[in-house]
């Protein structure tokens, strides 16, 4: 083990970690803003992801095709929270939980449908692809460092927009006390519209991004939103602070752990020790401290 | 409370008449109708009675499908071993993951239920011997006496009277005093809590109880299907018991096992029209959560 490949895993780990942040931000928002559980987050992903596929053979532009897939994905959120959301603010967890988690698979098979069953691979943009000397010994892949850099962009511009504009001071006061806000005179539903439409932008993003390091097929996003939720639970549900940092241990535990379980474990024990590692973690974290590492210490 | 009875008796009648037909198809129909009439029998108890919103039921199925398929390789196969060992096994990882979930409640404890199960998914997922995400064929029959369960009709039987059994068996603790302290728990923790009563053991011993329901309909299963694979335990599962549990009416028992019908019935239906049945089935979902809503 060379401290070239350590320093690649630990590059490869912050990556993930950042992606991870884009879906968690919608889980953390969703859940701070309108208390509530959105299953069809990860299709938001996949999404992105398909649209991306579609656009770029029609377009050779890179920049239309994101427009345009963003774009979609902005509508489609839309009119979900308008058809689905909206109508269940009032209801139990139980009719949110199950009315996204019937949009979820009928958006996964929607796809298998439009786009049948068989995998697409895209490929980065050309001025993207090959690798960049990094450090001595160590070439990295140029389209990863893009994700990176993407990653925190879209993290600073939710930051800028949450602590400098009226509409993050808004989100912000909405989800301190959804009351107080409604009580100033602010509609709390176009609110939440925007919320759910730049949740849903963002798990786009990620989606868009991971497309030519993954395969695009149905149901890509559903793995990642789960660990988006396990890394909401370790970093504090309501807070976007703690969703990024739990977002990076996350991305680092994951991705080391796959390279050193094995070494440690052996072959058996330590391919299923890898896979279980974050949900190790995270009952560690809530046995420790119930409402996450950066959660408000309040009984949920 | 009388209709539904009288609906599931009609139900279990109509089933036990089912092998008269002579046609196996409709006779494993009708014993994955019992299958998941248990799993959605005791994911009511946590959903209903408990008021906590479990979406990790299925990976308690699943550890019961695994219990059936793992002990043959070790030359085990009778039940009065492996319905025993599916039980242990749900009840163990249960215990664990519900003392600890079970710290939480609301969208939390759906969270961290969601996320525990996908752990022992990747688990099972991570088994290479046992050929990973593939999954693998049941090396080998559970055997009751003589009797096969993957011999429908044993297994159709074999299912209505476990049913029949779990659930009054499950009727009678939601009547118990521990019945009492477990739904005063969801209604008016704070009284509850006045009456210096914590409803953190009654919970966890009632989640325990039902995992290890789960894991007896799973051990089933394996029968039913001849293989054991990773999906039993997928999120997906635990969206349809949980789908299951509100077609019926939450928080009755009785309604579980009507719901665990209409949906096994309903996916019968689809899956024949047409092979993009997931997408009808999601509307459906969707359509019924917006335009009743369930009691809780």
């Amino acid at each position: 083990m060379t401290a070239a490949l350590l320093l690649e895993q630990g590059f490869n780990g912050l990556q993930f970690g950042l992606v991870l942040f884009l879906m968690a931000i919608g889980v953390s928002l969703a859940f701070g803003v309108m208390n509530v559980i959105n299953l069809a987050h990860g299709s938001m992903l996949m999404l992105g992801a398909y649209f991306i596929a579609a656009a770029t053979v029609r377009t050779p532009s890179v920049a239309v095709a994101f427009i345009v897939a963003m774009a979609a994905v902005a509508i489609l959120a839309a009119l979900l929270e308008l058809a689905i959301l909206r109508p269940l603010y009032a209801r139990g967890h139980l009719d949110q939980v199950l009315a996204t988690f019937g949009a979820s698979i009928a958006l996964n098979e929607a796809v298998i449908m439009i786009w049948g069953r068989e995998p697409m691979f895209i490929s980065p943009p050309p001025w993207l692809e090959g690798f960049v000397r990094i450090a001595p010994g160590l070439d990295y892949s140029v389209y990863r460092l893009a994700i990176s850099g993407v990653a925190i962009a879209a993290g600073i511009g939710l930051f800028v927009l949450l602590s400098r504009t009226r509409l993050g001071m808004q989100i912000r006061a909405g989800a301190e006390k959804r009351e107080v806000i409604a009580g100033l005179g602010v509609n709390i539903r176009v609110l939440f519209t925007a919320v759910f439409v730049i949740s849903a932008l963002l798990a786009a993003l990620a989606g868009i991004m991971l497309g030519p390091l993954l395969a695009v097929q149905s149901g890509m996003g559903d793995s990642l939103l789960i660990l988006a939720l396990a890394v909401a639970v370790i970093g504090g549900v309501d807070s976007l602070k703690g969703a990024l940092v739990a977002s990076l241990i996350v991305g680092l535990v994951d991705t080391y752990g796959r390279m050193f379980w094995p070494q440690v474990l052996g072959d058996v024990a330590g391919n299923i020790m890898a896979n279980a590692a974050v949900y190790v973690l995270m009952a560690i974290v809530i046995a420790w401290r119930p409402s996450g590492l950066f959660g408000r210490q309040h009984a949920h | 409370m009388r209709t539904r009875l009288i609906i599931v008796a009609v139900l279990g009648l109509i089933a036990a008449l089912v092998p008269l037909l002579g046609e196996p198809y409709y006779t494993k129909l009708a014993a994955r109708m019992a299958i998941f009439a248990l799993a959605a029998v005791s994911l009511d108890l946590i959903v209903g009675y408990a008021g906590l919103v479990s979406f990790g039921h299925a990976a308690f199925f699943g550890l019961g499908c695994y219990a059936a398929g793992v002990l043959p390789l070790f030359g085990v196969q009778s039940a009065f071993v492996i319905l025993p060992a599916a039980v242990l096994a749900a009840a163990a990882v249960g215990f664990v993951t519900g003392a600890i979930s079970l710290r939480a409640s609301g969208l939390y404890f759906i969270f961290i239920t969601l996320a525990f199960a996908q752990m022992v998914f990747y688990i099972a997922q991570g088994m290479r011997p046992l050929s990973g995400d593939d999954g693998f064929r049941l090396p080998a029959p559970t055997t009751l006496g003589g009797l096969r369960l993957t011999d429908p009709n044993t297994l159709l039987y074999f299912m209505l009277a476990l049913l029949a059994l779990s659930t009054w068996v499950s009727v009678r603790i939601t009547q118990s005093r521990f019945g009492q302290v477990i739904q005063a728990g969801r209604d008016n923790p704070m009284k509850l809590s006045a009456i210096g009563l914590s409803p953190y053991p009654y919970r966890l011993a009632l989640y325990t109880y039902a995992c290890a329901l789960a894991g007896l309909a799973g051990a089933a299963y394996a029968n039913l299907t001849e293989f054991v694979a990773p999906a039993t335990m997928s999120w997906v599962l635990s969206g349809e018991l949980l789908f299951m549990v509100i077609l019926g009416a939450v928080g009755t028992l009785t309604g579980a096992i009507i719901g665990a019908v209409v949906f096994v019935g309903l996916e019968q239906v689809l899956s024949a029209y047409t092979e993009h049945w997931l997408f009808p089935l999601g509307v459906i979902l969707v359509l019924r959560v917006l335009l009743w809503p369930s009691s809780k």
